[in-house]
């Protein structure tokens, strides 16, 4: 079938719009080589000083490791949680399933600064009566993070199991199967990739998480976001700008890597 | 059965309810209780010039980010659904890329190519077209560009679902009729795409509203917006009542949006 392709006029908006959109990753890259103590562009010298303050800098390495951390902590606890919600709804079909949703992804639906608010109501709470999950400690910040989260795994893994088809359970059940053989060994590795998924996507938004690690914590769960933001809000640091060029190329080449590989495998026009 | 299913959902919701809804109601209770029982935070906060001020700000600014991103969305996402495959591949990376990358790095971004001694103003000076530097951030211009530039990955996805769901026979049949390009866009294409150009408008009018980081860095204080005012209200100059009340309108006035966007999701015409 003929299909309408876009126009000229439709390719230079479209063109437009893509320089706007790549324009700030690119203006990095300059000012991370300037030689100055400031936002600046270098003019004539380059320097790698900024990149070595990211090595020499102690509190770079602490920040990345202290968002390793919660990232792992949240997503494996929000994927699971969001793992059993979504079966249940699934397998169960239970009364009052749209309220149970409503419940399950208000964090996500709720303006950021309100769930910012709540969570550091609740964590400042918890800090009267404990020093371990509380304000300002690593595991305040990864539940407050699984929480944040979770609504993303649950919308994830309702889609794939939507996809998934009901008769194989059926088939499962006549054959006698416990609910347990149903889950594990029928239901669960045909989302195998939906898990993974939302795994993935909860990391990510827990390493890149500021709106609610702002109001939880202060001085000692500094995590990369934290570290940058404390960076960017009083004196421009232009360290600020290396470490952004480093997560600006992960992000580039793993986009790259996968464009390339779907035009490789499935150049097919699907339209 | 019963007890699969509170195996099964339980969990989840009982670790939302202790983490998210009671502590809500907790901030409910601040807003009725700080400093004395009552509604006095909530005509404060409706009175007060100076909240009254930033929640209209919030709402211009809302209002034209909503617009700028939407269209511009628009057109990136035509190519990204309709362009040949190599138009396709360029347009879902210039989507993809920015949507990856944290807000941070991305207003840091602004920052670099906007400030003072960034990248536009330092090339302007040299080529000798300012003399002195253009300040387009630290004020509603900065706030405006970074949300824009945050949102457009946002509103592409519902755009991308309603454009693919547009019948190619339609567009041929309005060709086979003689329409030229141009009218084929604005009378067959654009009105069988309204109801992703609102459901994009509603996401990004929603995600805005609530905007934290891009308008405290961009704005730098000088065009505060809902948001920064329940922090500032929270950490810098604390009543806690009166951040308690702006939170719970706010959390109101999302929840009556997103109503509403449903009500007219269903509505007829759909």
């Amino acid at each position: 079938m003929i299909r309408l392709k876009p126009g000229p006029v439709s390719i230079t908006l479209a063109a437009l719009v893509a320089v706007f959109l790549l324009m700030p990753l690119i203006a990095v890259i300059p000012v991370s080589f300037t030689p100055t103590r400031y936002l600046s562009m270098p003019s004539g010298e380059w320097s790698l000083r900024h990149y070595r303050a990211l090595i020499e800098n102690p509190a770079w390495a602490q920040g990345i490791w202290l968002s390793v951390r919660i990232g792992l902590l949240a997503s494996v606890t929000a994927t699971l949680l969001a793992a059993a919600f979504s079966l249940g709804i699934w397998m169960l079909r239970p009364a009052f399933a749209g309220a149970m949703m409503g419940l399950a992804l208000l964090p996500m639906v709720a303006p950021p600064v309100v769930s910012a608010l709540t969570l550091y109501f609740f964590l400042t709470s918890l800090s009267k009566v404990n020093g371990v999950i509380a304000y300002d400690t690593w595991a305040g910040v990864a539940l407050a993070h699984a929480v944040m989260v979770a609504p993303f795994a649950v919308v994830l893994l309702s889609v794939a199991l939507g996809q998934v088809d009901r008769r194989i359970d059926l088939a499962a059940r006549s054959m006698g199967a416990g609910i347990g053989t149903r889950i594990f060994r029928v239901i669960l590795p045909n989302i195998r990739f939906g898990l993974l998924t939302a795994f993935f996507l909860t990391f990510v938004l827990s390493w890149e998480e500021i709106g609610v690690t702002l109001f939880i914590t202060s001085v000692n769960a500094v995590t990369l976001p934290r570290l940058m933001w404390m960076g960017l809000r009083d004196n421009i640091d232009p360290a600020i700008a290396a470490i952004s060029v480093v997560l600006i190329g992960i992000v580039v080449v793993a986009l790259l890597i996968r464009t390339i590989w779907s035009l490789r495998v499935g150049g097919r026009d699907p339209g | 059965m019963i007890r699969y299913r509170l195996l099964l959902l339980g969990p989840l919701l009982v670790f939302l309810a202790a983490t998210y809804l009671i502590p809500f109601l907790g901030i409910v209770r601040w807003s009725v209780t700080l400093p004395e029982p009552g509604l006095g935070q909530y005509r404060a906060a409706l009175t007060d010039p100076l909240v009254t001020g930033v929640i209209w700000r919030t709402l211009r600014i809302c209002a034209t980010v909503t617009v700028i991103s939407v269209a511009a969305a628009y057109a990136i996402t035509l190519v990204w659904v309709r362009g040949g495959s190599v138009a396709r591949a360029l347009s879902e990376l210039c989507i993809l890329i920015p949507f990856w990358i944290s807000v941070l790095t991305r207003a840091f971004g602004w920052l670099s190519l906007l400030s003072n001694r960034g990248l536009l103003n330092t090339w302007a000076q040299q080529l000798g077209i300012l003399s002195e530097p253009l300040a387009m951030v630290r004020n509603e211009f900065g706030v405006v560009v970074g949300m824009v530039h945050y949102l457009i990955p946002f509103a592409v996805f519902p755009l991308a679902s309603a454009m693919r769901a547009v019948d190619e026979r339609v567009l041929l049949a309005a060709r086979g009729m003689g329409a030229g390009r141009v009218r084929i866009f604005w009378q067959v294409f654009v009105p069988m795409t309204t109801g992703g150009i609102l459901g994009a408008a509603l996401l990004v009018f929603v995600f805005a509203l609530g905007f934290f980081v891009t308008p405290a860095l961009l704005g730098g204080g000088n065009s505060v917006m809902v948001a920064e005012l329940i922090w500032l209200r929270i950490f810098q100059s604390p009543n806690w009542g009166l951040g308690g009340a702006i939170s719970v309108i706010l959390m109101a006035g999302i929840a009556l949006l997103m109503l509403a966007g449903r009500r007219f999701a269903k509505g007829p015409g759909q």
